[in-house]
């Protein structure tokens, strides 16, 4: 009988030599993050929890993201706490201002195909993007984790999504994930895996991928995954080994769905306020006022979305009393933009250029915003109040689209 | 079974984990200070209404979003005895088993119950409501364990041999 | 008798030959700046009017600088009130283009020239000859509806400054120590006019340093004579002067300082007061959390040359958080172009888009409870930079920046 992706990274972690949906089984953490809001308490459920070291300190990261720069005046007691508990257990991956925790996770090399990680924040699922099996969980199993380097997991079942052809112009894997949300609903996919496959993916950049990964836990799912390739391999700096060439759904693999779609069917969407797959074709919203429009995030800040951004604002300027707010997603993304004159270009065009973190997306400063007003952003979420009151309308888009609607300062097909 | 009355507040779908506690009161100092916010940016006078006892009843994908843990903890704070949904976001799930927070899942008893009604929970058997039962299922044994605990962080200290 | 700067600035203004020191005159201004500070209460009192009405537009220029990216939804309606409000009445307007007086520096500020500014470091325009002063938001709005105001014309403290600042002191550590001298009310209601064969050794951005910092002392304007220096800034900036003023010889000056530049040493002012100056060695190997280079004080392209200058091949320590904050867009795209924020970037620091930052203490890189930060900003007052139990320690680019190298405060010279 085959296996999907997900069965096969499950198996290997555990030994098993079979498995299936629903079987609960207890895995080994080949990494765990966890970030700045939550280490106070995971810091004080571990040392509730009696233990006295962490199973392996090199397996842990710390990354500081949703505070930095810190808005608030108690924000800096995360960051005094992170560092003491690190300093106490030997944690040596800290990064205190570097980016965004899902893009320094791959990026920095923490995490490699076939891994199981587990992190203190929902979109941990962007792993998959690797083809690591990565989910988000709360601050106490990862005191628990930290503890024990082990967490249940109940086998998930898998849902296919089978992408070939060729994207039009402007239409981006952003499109692709939310066009799937809005099919599946927002707990469409929810205790599932989703696999990717076709050869839409496959000429695909792993950072277009990520974005996929990335988006979905908004349809509930508990991982999404790609098989690693020739540029996973170059991107994690590895050779894939005979374990990680075979990550890839059997033929015969049990599917709880499969879903097939042409690459050329796709159109640029949006998330309409204030759920995420409330999604709409951008030509039927086009003229809609904006007051703002953000690039960034873990979903879409990465080099290749800052490009797309400087290439529609290049010589342009955006809309009068429009604001523009790009927030690279990690330090190396934002100093390969400010040598390539990326951030120059966009600077000229009015964009206000913040310095890698959450931002606007954990909604705590970034460019939040008031009754009335209107953000088209990249990132994953828009639910009610994220990024200011709830009388706050959020619009998801892709930077190409967001680029544009930038430029016009309403919403306008890219 | 443990049996337990309480008065309804009904809420709809995909109530998501920025409704129940936004991310701007998550790095208050304790849940106890995040409490007045819980579910303000949908309905601002609720956490001030919450008597301890009450439950909550909603629609699907309940505590979809974020990982952020603060959720079932402010929810639990509240004092509020158990949440019923037709169904809930995963990691929201696991965090409020991790906390001994009951979750009861029922696909009928949203559409029916009115807010300010009272219901009556068998755990792991039916909903008493209006003279009509609605019926509940058990949940898998290793989630009971951690639930017997008390919590995961209980759990964890009898694995360290601490009570 | 013959009038100083500042007296024939208000004289021109009030179209007067001759005002003197103590009199008041009625103004008409020629430009009003205001911020997100307060542009917002100036907007509810302006609709409480009866008629209202704006003298001229066109001497109005708004900036959004003190919350920016906005931090809440509260500061997001005071900027959307104002936004709205430029909007609508066709108001010169900038978003997140940095902080207001260096934006006026650039684009706006002509020697010669009465600028009333809702914001106290409006007295950095003195260092292109124009009298720039702040008020509140009802002096404000007075002159925005009617176009004048009135003003009790100062006396002035002239300081004479000779010789040249050693390698290693900066234009920053000239006007702390000044301040720490006649004290932080030691020019109340005075205007402080810098003269002296030392100024040619002094860059437009030393000026605008130590012009933006004489509130610091009191000062309800700073003031200095527009030389080539000033001109060419101008020039390169696309304006011309209005008037162009020196004080007579026979001007009366309520006193005269003579400084020599080459006596200064590295200063810091010590938590919580501007005036407590001590030298940087006095307080080396105070430990910091947060280094911020910035604010219109000290973030334009020269400070930011000399902070990268200095970490260069070094590192931030480890727990540091550095803010490096440029003043304008323009200066931030500049500091691009020279490699400056690539410098940063790989050393550590957390580059921030141009605001006025953790100066104004509300928004980006609060500091919290017991933490010490060192700053290249305006103000050290209890509380001004987060939590009310925190300490701010002001120092020049260079202090700031070897300090945010070791975690300690050092200066320079030890890097």
């Amino acid at each position: 009988m085959g296996y999907t992706l997900i069965e096969k990274i499950l198996m290997h972690n555990t030994g098993k030599t079979s498995i299936k949906p629903g079987d609960i089984v207890t895995v080994d953490a080949d990494r765990v993050m966890i970030h700045d809001i939550f280490i106070p308490f995971v810091a004080e459920k571990f040392e509730e929890m009696g233990f006295t070291k962490i199973w392996d300190p090199d397996k842990a990261v710390l990354i500081y993201d949703h505070l930095v720069p810190a808005s608030q005046v108690d924000d800096t007691r995360h960051f005094h706490i992170g560092d003491g508990f690190a300093a106490k257990y030997g944690l040596k991956n800290v990064h205190r201002s570097d980016g965004i925790c899902h893009q320094l996770m791959t990026e920095a090399g923490y995490v490699k195909p076939g891994n199981v990680v587990f992190g203190t924040d929902s979109h941990t699922t962007t792993y998959g993007c690797v083809g690591a099996f990565s989910t988000g969980i709360g601050y106490t199993e990862m005191a628990s984790i930290l503890g024990t380097g082990k967490l249940w997991i109940r086998v998930p079942e898998t849902i296919r999504v089978n992408v070939n052809g060729k994207l039009p112009e402007n239409v981006t894997s952003k499109d692709i994930i939310l066009t799937l949300i809005g099919d599946l609903g927002a707990d469409g996919a929810t205790y599932k895996s989703l696999e990717f496959a076709g050869d839409t993916f496959d000429n695909m950049s792993v950072a277009s991928r990520m974005t996929i990964s990335n988006m979905t836990v908004e349809a509930g799912a508990k991982c999404g995954l790609f098989s690693p390739d020739e540029k996973t391999a170059a991107y994690c700096g590895i050779e894939l080994n005979d374990f990680q060439k075979d990550l890839r759904g059997d033929e015969d693999a049990v599917y709880s769905r499969v879903i097939n779609y042409r690459a050329e069917d796709f159109v640029p969407v949006m998330a309409c306020p204030s759920q995420v797959d409330k999604i709409r074709p951008v030509s039927e919203l086009e003229g809609i006022d904006i007051d703002q429009v953000f690039i960034g995030s873990c979903t879409n800040g990465r080099l290749e979305d800052l490009h797309a951004a400087a290439s529609v604002l290049k010589g342009r300027h955006i809309a009068p009393f429009t604001k523009l707010i790009v927030t690279p997603a990690s330090r190396k993304i934002y100093k390969e933009a400010a040598d390539d004159g990326t951030l120059k270009i966009l600077s000229e065009a009015g964009a206000i250029i913040t310095h890698p973190g959450c931002g606007l997306c954990c909604g705590r400063t970034g460019g939040i915003l008031t009754d009335g007003e209107r953000v088209v952003a990249t990132n994953n979420r828009n639910f009610l109040g994220r990024m200011g009151t709830s009388k706050v309308e959020i619009y998801l888009a892709s930077p190409v689209t967001a680029a544009n609607c930038a430029l016009a300062g309403k919403i306008i097909n890219p | 079974m443990e049996k337990f009355k309480g008065k309804v507040w009904v809420l709809g779908d995909d109530i998501d984990t920025d409704i129940i506690i936004p991310t701007e009161y998550l790095a208050l100092k304790t849940i106890d200070d995040m409490k007045p916010y819980a579910f303000s940016p949908l309905r601002p006078e609720l956490a001030g209404k919450i008597q301890p006892g009450d439950i909550i009843v909603a629609g699907k994908n309940f505590g979809c979003g974020s990982s952020r843990e603060q959720a079932p903890e402010v929810i639990k704070a509240l004092g509020i005895r158990a949440v019923i949904a037709r169904s809930y976001a995963r990691i929201f799930f696991r965090n409020s088993i991790n906390n001994g927070l009951l979750l009861i899942e029922n696909n009928d008893l949203c559409g029916d119950i009115k807010e300010g009604d009272e219901i009556e929970v068998t755990v792991g058997e039916n909903i008493l409501y209006n003279g009509k039962k609605y019926e509940i299922s058990s949940l898998p044994e290793n989630l009971l364990e951690i639930l017997s605990a008390g919590g995961l962080v209980n759990a964890m200290r009898r694995l360290n041999g601490l009570d | 008798m013959g009038m100083t700067i500042a007296e024939k600035i208000i004289a021109r203004a009030a179209k007067k030959d001759c005002v003197h020191a103590g009199e008041i005159h009625t103004v008409e201004l020629d430009r009003l700046l205001s911020n997100d500070g307060t542009t917002h209460l100036t907007i509810d009192m302006y609709n409480k009017l009866k008629n209202p009405r704006i003298a001229d537009k066109d001497k109005l220029v708004w900036v959004v600088d003190h919350n920016v990216p906005c931090d809440s939804p509260k500061t997001a309606g005071s900027q959307k009130k104002m936004r709205d409000f430029a909007k609508a009445n066709g108001i010169k307007f900038y978003e997140g283009e940095g902080v207001c007086h260096q934006i006026m520096m650039e684009n706006h500020v002509c020697p010669g020239e009465l600028i009333f500014g809702a914001d106290s470091h409006t007295c950095a325009y003195g260092a292109l000859g124009a009298f720039g002063t702040g008020v509140g938001c009802t002096d404000y709005l007075y002159g925005m509806v009617t176009g004048h105001s009135w003003v009790l014309v100062p006396e002035t403290l002239r300081f004479n400054l000779t010789g040249k600042l050693n390698k290693g002191v900066t234009a920053r550590d000239l006007i702390l120590t000044i301040i720490g001298k006649i004290g932080a009310n030691g020019a109340n209601y005075k205007a402080m006019e810098f003269v002296g064969d030392a100024m040619k050794t002094l860059t437009m951005s030393d000026r605008i340093c130590i012009c933006n910092l004489c509130v610091e002392a009191g000062a309800k304007t700073a003031l200095m004579e527009v030389d080539s220096i000033a001109l060419d800034y101008l020039k390169e900036h696309g304006r011309e002067p209005k008037a162009c003023f020196a004080s007579d010889p026979d001007a009366v000056f309520a006193a005269t300082y003579d400084i020599d530049l080459s006596e200064v040493v590295p200063v810091v002012a010590k938590p919580h007061f501007v005036d407590n100056i001590a030298p940087v060695s006095e307080c080396e190997g105070i430990e910091i959390n947060e280094a911020f280079l910035g604010s219109c004080n000290n973030g334009r392209i020269e400070d930011l040359r000399l902070g990268a200058s200095i970490i260069k091949g070094h590192k931030v320590a480890p727990c540091v958080r550095f803010l490096v904050v440029p003043a304008s867009a323009s200066v931030y795209r500049q500091a691009l172009d020279e490699g400056l924020i690539d410098t940063f970037i790989e050393a550590g620091a957390i580059v921030m888009n141009p605001n006025c930052s953790v100066c104004w203490g509300s928004c980006q890189g609060v500091i919290g409870e017991g933490e010490t930060l060192i700053s290249t900003g305006t103000r050290n007052f209890k509380g001004r930079a987060g939590h009310r139990d925190s300490f701010v320690y002001l120092g020049s680019a260079a202090t700031v920046t070897a300090s945010a190298i070791k975690g300690y405060i050092t200066s320079a010279d030890m890097i």
